[in-house]
């Protein structure tokens, strides 16, 4: 973590040192007053300038990226961890071998990886940031097929007429089936089930 | 695998230090007892165990790489 000690006349004078000297600005930095000025007489016989200690707050992003490089040590997975942090939120992309196994079955693993990552950076109550945690563009590709599955299941509703229910997916999941098919001329979709089973429905309108 | 679940539940709770974690090997099975702070509870657990699940996942993955089979407890 990046720190200065500085000094002034007075604190607010140090604390603007400080400032200048790590070149960020006020609100990010963490301040420790480590002496109080004293005036002395005729303002110079005995004064002492106020000195204070500035540390550079970490951010959300910063926390994100330090919670999973240790984590990916401990389970002992080698990964680039590349951390995008965003007004509202940290996008995070994991990448390197043996990426399958952070994965997971359909993504379990990376759902509990994102959802522990979330909890712990946001422990803190600063401003919450949602963390989206991706490997190898896992997310982005399943999206796809998820679009395509979609498409396809949504024209045999419409030719056969008979009700499609699909296979148990989380909130997110599901959300991109009925995005897919909500402009569909001919078939509408809801879905049925408590979480985690919940599956959508894609039957005729 | 022990060192991974006293990680992430020492990041989780308000009371690190009070984060006690013991393995107990087995053939294929590690079980791993994790305690916290009664206090620490529902920060490990979770709302219907959505974060113990979660550990759970990760440990079970970590420990695929090892070829065997971990079981997490909390007590």
């Amino acid at each position: 973590m990046k720190k200065v000690e500085s000094s002034g006349k007075t604190i607010d004078e140090a604390i603007l040192m400080a400032v200048a000297q790590l070149g960020v600005q006020r609100d990010k930095l963490e301040i420790e007053i480590l002496e109080e000025p004293v005036k002395g007489f005729f303002g110079f016989i005995g004064a002492k300038d106020a000195k204070v200690r500035a540390t550079i707050k970490k951010t959300i992003g910063d926390r994100t990226k330090e919670f999973l490089m240790e984590l990916l040590t401990y389970m002992d997975v080698e990964a680039i961890v590349d951390v995008t942090e965003k007004e509202e939120k940290v996008d995070v992309e994991l990448r390197g071998r043996g990426m399958g196994l952070l994965i997971g079955h359909r993504g379990e693993t990376l759902d509990a990886l994102q959802y522990l990552t979330n909890l712990v950076v946001n422990k803190q109550g600063l401003k919450y940031k949602r963390i989206n945690l991706d490997a190898e563009n896992y997310r982005r590709k399943r999206e796809e097929t998820l679009r395509r599955l979609a498409k396809r299941l949504g024209y045999k509703v419409s030719k056969t007429r008979k009700r499609i229910t699909l296979e148990p997916m989380n909130p997110f999941e599901r959300r991109i089936i009925h995005a897919a098919l909500q402009n569909d001329e001919y078939v509408r979709t809801y879905s049925e089930g408590e979480e985690p089973y919940r599956r959508v429905v894609i039957t005729t309108k | 695998m022990g060192e991974l679940v006293k990680f992430i539940a020492q990041s989780l709770v308000d009371n690190p230090d009070q984060v006690d974690v013991r393995e107990i090997e087995g053939e294929q099975t590690v079980v791993i007892e994790l305690r916290v702070a009664p206090e620490d509870m529902g920060k490990v657990i979770g709302k219907q165990g959505r974060i113990a699940k979660a550990i759970r996942t990760v440990v079970k993955a970590a420990a695929t790489k090892n070829n065997k089979r971990a079981v997490v407890e909390i007590i």
